[in-house]
């Protein structure tokens, strides 16, 4: 019998999806756009307004602003009820920190203090220690930071030197070790921090800052994000009381991957705020500047640059909410009073790690991209500190290396599919095996609707998702549990899959809205044509190097004929839809839809 | 203290606004709306009272007009007014500020204010008569264009600062009276997030015509004495050069353009 995969993390490769059933900005409330507005508010109006004296670090103007968004409430969305906090649904989280991500160097501090440095208490902490610490947290009256990497640990986080011993009376542990590169540090109350104890058990602690023996570096010179703080965090023979143990003694691994996990798809969805800012920006500079007489935006590789920037907005746009749905599905159920609450809240999120791990790999090179472009369009001016794209330009680029690295993702991306087959979550080889029956067939035909709307580009995406599991299955046969030492193929198959839910979310929530009126959905077909289109030639290039990766003579032949059949399409005038797309943003003026 | 404010909405600043063909109203379809600038201070000032006079005060936002306006009202409910009235009626339709004043008269007759606030006025239409008309309704006395607000010792008059050419002109107000508020008065508070969700709780109210007690002939269009035929847009400003060089090479550059280019020299 075939196992239910609806509300199944990943079940997107094998299952179909209802538009209906799927969250799109388009269905959020009108207190939904209230809290956004809040935040807007905050973010121009005090965040943005004040970017050059937190950019200088002026003494206590970012810890300010974090304070004043205490104020607003802003700090308490994802903590309990019950310890002062809001408990809002993950759509309405999301969409906060899109729009707080507009505010640079802010989205990190906000997202260090709210995120890693606050979700380690409420997943993990006792009564007594979310009682001492989220009301606090929640106000903004201290602020946190989350310690994990060191100078000789990284992405290798479990490798970390900081240690742990407990003294003779049983009452304290005593914490030696440096922490390197740690976000809030220069200003943060509280550290969750870890440490193994006896060198052995890697464990995680709470540490207040007044502690003796704790100390802080110099802040880091960085590229980006210089409104933020980030420095060494030194523990030297600081007594930290037993009850600040966080979890159990060795299972601070449960705590650092889990809250990473959970605290991605954040970083993904505030790459879409990052984006739309420096995309509005882009749009008025260039029809404001003149060259050859014209407006520079009135020039076709400028419009371009503008349809596929949008496009590019489009597709995370709608993928992040469409994963901020699947959250709130799964955490509906939840009854957000019992003791096992919080547990049942992060195992219905870890759910979704594939989704998270594509929405912030992908996120964030979207955003790459369209700050890169957005420089290009302002020409020398933006080169140039006075014009805001530069420091966009800058602050960009560290989403790709925090919250695990872009490529540790990517293995993360392919590792926990493959994890959910091996377990019987999700029958992901049993699917592969069928399709490899059904490709063998011959001649293969779809037997879906042809016409209708967006017919044909439906098939093209069910045909990505068919080559990442023809990809997927035959490494998985070729390589078996030597797969994870594969990096290549693993990283191959993570961005075909990544395409595959990109694809797809940008398709379901064109076709819920073109379901209330095509007419209006009009540019949103466009870009969801374009897209699929420009990427369907990409993933064929990455699956002929997988295939010729995993397969020789004759069973790289048919598995080429196979995906000849899967990736072939007539191309479409891509270069006339990309101008059409562009003139309805240059009429808008901004990313609207 | 019965306070009460007056507010409405007005395009977002950054809309592009596009009059219809026939270039006799604008094209609201697409445009973005938020509470009026000086309509802000009003109902920052109204809390600000409320915090320093104490729990009998209450603050009540009015607005009249289209269904939008419910958005504009549930704001002022976040930010912290106690409840609100929505004025909503198809006979209200295309008054002007003077038919509308009636009706925004008629509903806060009902409540017996002892202050009503509003903003100088609306960004949009820029008429700045709306609260004017409201207190020649009502019989009370107003100030207009104020930045300071002082309440007397036992709450029966204000002290107002009203900004003047040069300077500021100090005038005691007797209670009931008419406030409009001027930029500089306060810096309005941001809605909270823990407002937004107590402001879903509490009840907008909707009067219309019948419940004011108002016939049809006497408000919107047909009570209307002035009516708008058409709009016409300003001429769109020529792009700006930006001259480069030195002072010396700059003020050159720019002579000669005012004589070729300019033609003004
Ligand atoms: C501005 C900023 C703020 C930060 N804030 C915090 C914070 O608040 N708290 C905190 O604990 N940390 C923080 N970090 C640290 C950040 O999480 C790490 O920098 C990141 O995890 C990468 O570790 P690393 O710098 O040691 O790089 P490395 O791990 O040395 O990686 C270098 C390169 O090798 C690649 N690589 C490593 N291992 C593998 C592998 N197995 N397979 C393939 N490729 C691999 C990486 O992808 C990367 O491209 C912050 C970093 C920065 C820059």
């Amino acid at each position: 019998m075939a196992i239910d995969v609806s509300k199944k993390g990943g079940s997107f490769l094998i299952a179909e999806t209802d538009p209906e059933e799927v969250f799109i900005p388009e269905d959020f409330s009108e207190e939904q756009k209230m809290f956004a507005k809040t935040a807007e508010d905050f973010v121009f109006n005090e965040v943005i307004a004040n970017i050059k004296k937190t950019e200088a670090k002026e003494e206590g103007a970012m810890v300010g602003l974090l304070k004043k968004a205490g104020e607003l409430g802003l700090l308490m969305i994802d903590i309990p009820e019950k310890y002062g906090g809001l408990e809002l649904d993950k759509a309405t989280s999301m969409l906060v920190a899109e729009v707080i991500s507009k505010g640079g160097a802010f989205a990190t501090t906000f997202g260090g203090h709210t995120g890693i440095g606050t979700l380690p208490i409420v997943f993990f902490g006792t009564e007594e220690q979310k009682q001492k610490y989220l009301p606090r947290l929640a106000t903004g009256e201290i602020v946190s930071a989350y310690a994990l990497t060191e100078a000789g640990s990284g992405s290798d986080a479990l490798a970390a030197k900081a240690r742990a011993e407990l003294t003779e009376d049983g009452k304290h542990y005593v914490l030696n070790g440096e922490k390197t590169f740690i976000s809030n540090g220069g200003f943060a109350d509280v550290f969750i921090v870890f440490a193994k104890i006896n060198s052995e058990d890697f464990s995680c602690f709470i540490v207040d800052r007044d502690l003796k023996g704790v100390s802080i570096g110099a802040e880091e010179k960085k590229m980006g994000i210089r409104g933020s703080s980030t420095v060494q965090f030194i523990l030297e023979n600081v007594k930290v009381p037993v009850e600040n143990l966080l979890g159990e003694q060795g299972k601070g691994h449960r705590i650092a991957f889990n809250i990473l996990n959970v605290g991605r798809f954040k970083l993904g969805v505030g790459c879409v705020g990052g984006a739309k800012l420096a995309f509005d920006d882009t749009m008025k500079y260039c029809k404001d500047r003149h060259q050859f007489g014209q407006p520079i935006i009135s020039f076709g590789m400028m419009k371009n640059k503008v349809a596929n920037m949008a496009t590019n907005i489009y597709v995370v746009e709608s993928m992040s909410y469409r994963t901020a749905g699947l959250l709130d599905e799964v955490l509906s159920s939840i009854d957000k009073e019992s003791a096992e609450a919080a547990n049942l809240i992060m195992k219905g999120i870890h759910e979704y790690v594939t989704e998270c791990s594509i929405l912030k790999v992908k996120g964030s090179e979207m955003l790459d991209y369209v700050v890169d472009e957005a420089v290009q369009m302002y020409g020398g001016y933006g080169y140039i500190e006075d014009y805001p794209v530069e420091r966009y330009y800058r602050d960009s680029r560290v989403a790709r290396i925090y919250e695990g690295t872009n490529e540790i993702n990517r293995m993360l991306i392919t590792g926990m599919l493959i994890r959910k087959a091996m377990k019987g979550e999700l029958p992901l080889m049993e699917a592969a095996k069928r399709l490899q029956g059904e490709l063998m067939e011959m001649p293969s035909t779809d037997d879906s609707d042809n016409d209708g709307l967006l017919a044909e580009e439906m098939k093209i995406i069910r045909n990505v998702k068919k080559v990442g599991l023809l990809t997927t299955g035959l490494a998985f046969q070729k390589f078996t549990t030597s797969l994870d030492q594969q990096q290549g193929v693993l990283g191959g198959i993570a961005d075909i899959v990544i395409e595959g839910y990109s694809m797809e979310s940008a398709m379901l929530r064109t076709q819920k809205i073109a379901a209330k009126g095509e007419a209006e959905a009009a540019t949103v077909i466009n870009m969801t044509r374009l897209y699929v289109y420009e990427t369907i030639g990409k993933v064929d290039l990455w699956a002929r190097e997988l295939l010729a990766a995993c397969a020789e003579g004759d069973e790289l032949r048919t598995m080429l004929a196979a995906l000849r059949r899967l990736t072939r399409h007539t191309p479409i005038d891509t270069l006339g839809l990309r101008q059409e797309i562009a003139d309805t943003f240059i009429d808008k003026d901004k990313y609207e839809l | 203290m019965k306070i009460g404010v007056m507010v409405k909405n007005v395009p977002d600043t950054e809309s592009k606004i596009k009059l219809s063909a026939d270039r006799k109203s604008i094209e609201m379809q697409g445009v973005k709306f938020v509470m009026n600038t000086y309509d802000e201070f009003a109902v920052e000032e109204a809390l600000q009272l409320k915090e320093k006079l104490g729990a009998d005060t209450t603050v009540t936002v009015f607005s009249l007009g289209p269904e939008r306006l419910v958005e504009t009202l549930r704001t002022a409910l976040a930010m912290g007014a106690d409840a609100a009235v929505h004025l909503t009626d198809p006979a209200f339709e295309g008054g002007d500020s003077i038919a509308n004043a009636k009706v925004l008269a008629k509903a806060a007759e009902a409540e017996g204010f002892d202050l009503i606030l509003g903003g100088k006025q609306g960004i949009d239409f820029d008429s700045a008569q709306t609260l004017s008309a409201v207190a020649e309704f009502l019989g009370m006395g107003q100030a207009q264009v104020v930045t300071d607000i002082e309440v007397g010792g036992d709450n029966t008059s204000l002290k107002v600062r009203r900004r003047i050419e040069g300077g500021d002109e100090i005038v005691d107000v007797t209670l009931p009276a008419i406030i409009s508020c001027e930029k500089g008065l306060n810096e309005p508070r941001y809605a909270s997030l823990p407002g937004i969700m107590k402001a879903k709780k509490k009840e907008i109210k909707k009067l219309g015509l019948s419940e004011l007690g108002l016939s049809a002939d006497e408000v919107g269009a047909a009570g209307s004495g002035t009516q708008v035929v058409g709009y016409s847009p300003l001429k769109e400003r020529p792009p700006v050069k930006m001259l480069e060089g030195g002072p010396a090479e700059q003020a050159k550059e720019l002579v000669r353009l005012l004589r070729e280019e300019a033609k003004v020299l």
